[in-house]
């Protein structure tokens, strides 16, 4: 799979010099995602308001402030500056749309912009950025077809690559998706374990799949940006475009595309905007095209250029999160196995209620991060994972999610009995679509 | 070192922290004499028999065998911690009628008695009489560091130091604010100013007291060093053979059991551990509420309780010792301390040590050691009701925190503090 030492690259024909001098393509992906975050709900509410209107409202606002809104801006500049060149993609959780629509119009407009470009390509996941393969296909398969739904609605695209909530991925999650027909790629973390010595610039293929493609995050490169852009002790702070560039440069050869994805809150949310992260994306996108070979292509771009080296096989469930690469921060202790547990036993009964006020409360509690917040890994060290966390403990977290669980159980039990007065007028077909779209 | 109480002659947290604190620093390999009241008129006497020569003198001394370099002094004096004035003079009239008794009823004035067995009348004065005997017998100890342990030993504290020009610690345990609220009186109040006044250094046990301390005391921060109390491993977890019978308490086998172990004074919040366990009761019915303890308003919260008509579900069992304190741990599902005001809190780091697992206040300075526990506010019924429900409702919850919790517990250890407070003394006799 490496190519020969630069050593030998004159003695070549001018062809094979060609091939194997390209630089590689740079594929940027962002994750774009905000939970709902509950209210403070105790055991002595009986009210159907889970969710914290205000913070929710707040954080969306200044989220949208601090990053989404000078960030879009950015690359809607750096587009219109290299004509074409320059590409990413998104992933937009279904549930961040909603609330961007209703908190942060401006961020929705110029999603919009960023769309008509024609530079912008848009991702498949959950709608709900839930946990659902690993608990229930046929609500997996549905969070998914209403994602596309929704992207197809806002932005005109019909996504062509899917990634999974915290890129969990595994051999089925790829059989899964490639029996969907609707995707020409996944991706998932270029984890150490599953590669072993091979590169994840390369293209590959799930041992499960015989026609989707695999796309792996460069996790080092990309983790230069998203975590250790401002951390002083870094031998390699202060990080500069030019310098980022030269990275990309060196693996001339050994890889055609290099996977930089991360969380969109990179831009000003988890790097402040004083750490000089937008100015490091400016410059960015010139420093790499200095080079005639260099380009940037999008995830489908990427997935249709270049065929697969070799296929990677993982039976084991992985994820981007932490150091163990793993499902730890979201089942990780009792409290998080049992309250998601009892949230997917919910799902016949939520099912038959055919109440969407019912389901959609349902569905919106299977976001990750519910389960994220009562993560005790982290807690006691006073991480940088608090930041995120509305809760004062994980326990705190646990205790509000099953006295809101309790509430919604008890919904379904009160449903089923005056089921048969409703039925007549919730089923057909418009019953299970988009409210979004409504 | 001057202290109060020392086990076995607990009242609470104090004894257990000087000893805690003692032990290790004897590990340390540190020499320390340990000064303490010796009460004369004592209802453990077969205690005092044991560890006490036959002295005629006021100050006597004893060694515990397990403390290589701890040695005992003891004063004779009937101070006591947790005490007030008022109690103080009970305790002194209670003592003269046994000495009444003893003279034949021949009728004495309380002032001759006085005289006569050399205890003050009041509190204030008795405090610094135990301060000059305390002075008397530093003249025979040779030491460099004169650490005194809460209020009452302050003004020996401060006397020691200057007859001995050797510095002086203060270690404050808990101020008149965590007992009295806003009632402070205001002689215990000046002591403890006058004490921290004249301290070297003072120690609080908590970030929450040093805070108190400057803001409350006026004193400088420079000069207030935090060190958390620790906790002794527990050891006597597996014998079985001792536990109550579900029918001695009257519990049934499938209620579960909500634990209050403290003293129940203003302080402890006992109020709120009874609204709380009212609320609980109105969502469900198989629990009992045991409330472990002794203090000034024990009954009022009986009276409280059956005030609130919970009566019948809430179990009084006075103050507990030892091994008693063992068995209620054991039968607990659940510890709550939702102290109003509470310097540090040894109690819940037992609970968790013995598996219980456990709810705090947020106004307490375990808080700032506990991450596997409940927080709350004492004042918010609801949100402790709430937590004592999902605790009792969801094993998860509880298997997570006793879990965590009790690894989190055997971390916090008295070496470690005792560490802190050799660091201490070594920076002041550098500096002195």
């Amino acid at each position: 799979m490496r190519t020969a030492g630069s050593g030998k690259r004159q003695e070549l024909p001018l062809d094979t010099f060609r091939v194997f001098s390209k630089m590689p393509s740079v594929c940027f992906y962002f994750q774009v995602h905000q939970p709902l975050r509950l209210r403070h709900y105790t055991v002595f509410d009986s009210d159907q308001q889970y969710f914290d209107e205000h913070k929710n409202a707040s954080i969306c606002k200044k989220v949208a402030n601090k990053c989404y809104l000078p960030a879009n801006r950015l690359m809607l500049e750096l587009i219109r500056t290299f004509k074409g060149k320059f590409k990413v993609a998104y992933s937009l959780t279904g549930m961040l749309l909603e609330q961007l629509r209703q908190y942060s119009p401006e961020v929705m407009s110029t999603f919009h912009a960023l769309a008509e470009t024609g530079c912008v390509e848009f991702l498949a996941e959950t709608y709900y950025h839930s946990l659902s393969f690993l608990y229930s296909r046929e609500e997996f398969i549905a969070q998914i077809n209403k994602q596309i739904e929704v992207i197809n609605y806002f932005f005109g695209q019909k996504p062509r690559i899917f990634r999974n909530t915290e890129l969990i991925y595994n051999n089925d999650l790829a059989a899964l998706i490639e029996s969907m027909d609707a995707f020409d790629a996944i991706i998932t973390e270029g984890a150490d374990h599953i590669l072993g010595h091979r590169s994840p610039n390369f293209i590959y293929r799930p041992r499960s799949c015989s026609k989707l493609k695999l796309l792996l995050k460069n996790y080092s490169l990309s983790d230069d940006i998203a975590f250790r852009f401002s951390n002083r002790d870094w031998p390699e702070w202060p990080l500069t475009a030019d310098k980022f560039a030269g990275w990309i440069s060196n693996i001339n050869g050994n890889g055609v595309a290099v996977n930089l994805f991360m969380d969109y809150e990179t831009f000003g949310e988890h790097q402040w905007q004083d750490t000089g992260i937008f100015d490091f994306m400016r410059h960015l996108p010139a420093e790499i095209l200095k080079h005639p070979d260099n380009n940037f292509k999008t995830p489908s771009e990427v997935a249709q250029c270049y065929p697969p080296v070799d296929t990677v096989d993982v039976p084991h469930i992985i994820s981007w999160a932490d150091t163990e690469r793993d499902l730890s921060a979201w089942l990780g202790n009792a409290m998080q196995s049992n309250a998601i547990h009892e949230l997917y036993r919910l799902e016949k009964k939520i099912k038959q209620t055919n109440d969407q006020t019912i389901i959609s409360d349902w569905r919106r509690l299977q976001a990750s991060d519910h389960f994220y917040y009562m993560c005790t890994k982290y807690f006691a060290d006073g991480d940088v994972h608090k930041y995120f966390n509305p809760y004062d403990s994980p326990y705190d977290s646990y205790i509000n999610f099953m006295n809101v669980l309790d509430n919604l159980r008890s919904r379904c039990a009160k449903s089923a009995t005056t089921d048969r007065n409703i039925r007549g007028w919730r089923t057909g077909p418009a019953a299970g679509r988009l409210n979004i779209c409504n | 070192m001057l202290g109060w109480e020392f086990p076995p002659f607990i009242t609470g947290g104090l004894g257990t922290a000087c000893y805690g604190l003692t032990k290790a620093m004897d590990q340390l390999g540190v020499q320390v004499t340990f000064v303490l009241p010796r009460t004369v008129e004592s209802k453990y006497s077969t205690h005092v028999k044991l560890l006490t020569p036959s002295s005629r003198s006021k100050t006597a001394s004893f060694s515990v065998s397990e403390m290589k370099n701890v040695k005992f002094r003891t004063i004779d004096s009937p101070l006591q911690p947790y005490s007030t004035p008022d109690l103080y003079r009970q305790r002194i009239e209670e003592t003269l009628r046994q000495k009444q008794r003893l003279h034949g009823g021949a009728i004495l004035s309380a002032s001759q008695l006085i005289e006569g067995i050399d205890y003050a009348g009041d509190m204030y004065t008795e405090v610094h009489r135990y301060a000059a005997l305390a002075a008397e017998l530093a003249k025979t100890e040779e030491f460099d560091i004169v650490h005194a342990h809460d209020w009452m030993t302050y003004p020996a504290g401060i006397v020691v130091s200057a007859i001995t020009g050797t510095p002086l610690v203060v270690h404050v345990h808990s101020t008149e604010f965590d007992r009295s609220g806003e009632h402070v009186n205001q002689m215990i109040y000046d002591i403890e100013r006058q004490g921290m006044e004249r301290a070297h250094k003072v120690i609080a046990v908590s970030y929450y007291t040093r805070s108190i301390i400057i803001s409350r005391y006026g004193i400088s921060g420079d000069k207030v060093e935090v060190v958390h109390n620790g906790v002794e491993r527990n050891n006597n977890n597996n014998n079985n053979n001792n536990d109550w019978s579900l029918d001695e308490t009257g519990i049934k086998k499938d209620e579960k059991i909500v634990l209050f172990l403290g003293r129940i004074t203003m302080q402890k919040g006992p109020e709120y551990f009874l609204r709380a366990a009212q609320k609980v009761l109105e969502v469900m019915d198989n629990v009992k509420f045991v409330m472990a303890g002794s203090g000034d308003l024990m009954h009022s919260a009986v009276e409280m309780a059956a005030e609130l008509g919970i009566g019948h579900k809430v179990l009084f069992t006075g103050f507990l010792r030892g091994e008693d304190v063992q068995r209620i741990y054991k039968m607990a599902d659940l510890y709550v301390m939702p102290s109003v005001s509470e310097p540090f809190g040894i109690a819940p780091l037992e609970a968790l040590n013995h598996d219980v697992p456990v709810i705090i206040s947020k106004q307490s300075g375990v808080s700032e050691v506990l991450t596997h526990a409940l927080k709350v506010d004492f004042w918010d019924v609801n949100e402790i009701a709430n937590k004592i429900i999902a605790v009792l409702k969801y094993p998860p919850l509880q298997i997570t925190l006793r879990n965590y919790g009790g690894s989190e517990v055997r971390k916090l250890r008295w070496k470690d503090s005792a560490a802190k407070c050799l660091k201490i003394y070594e920076e002041m006799l550098v500096t002195v």
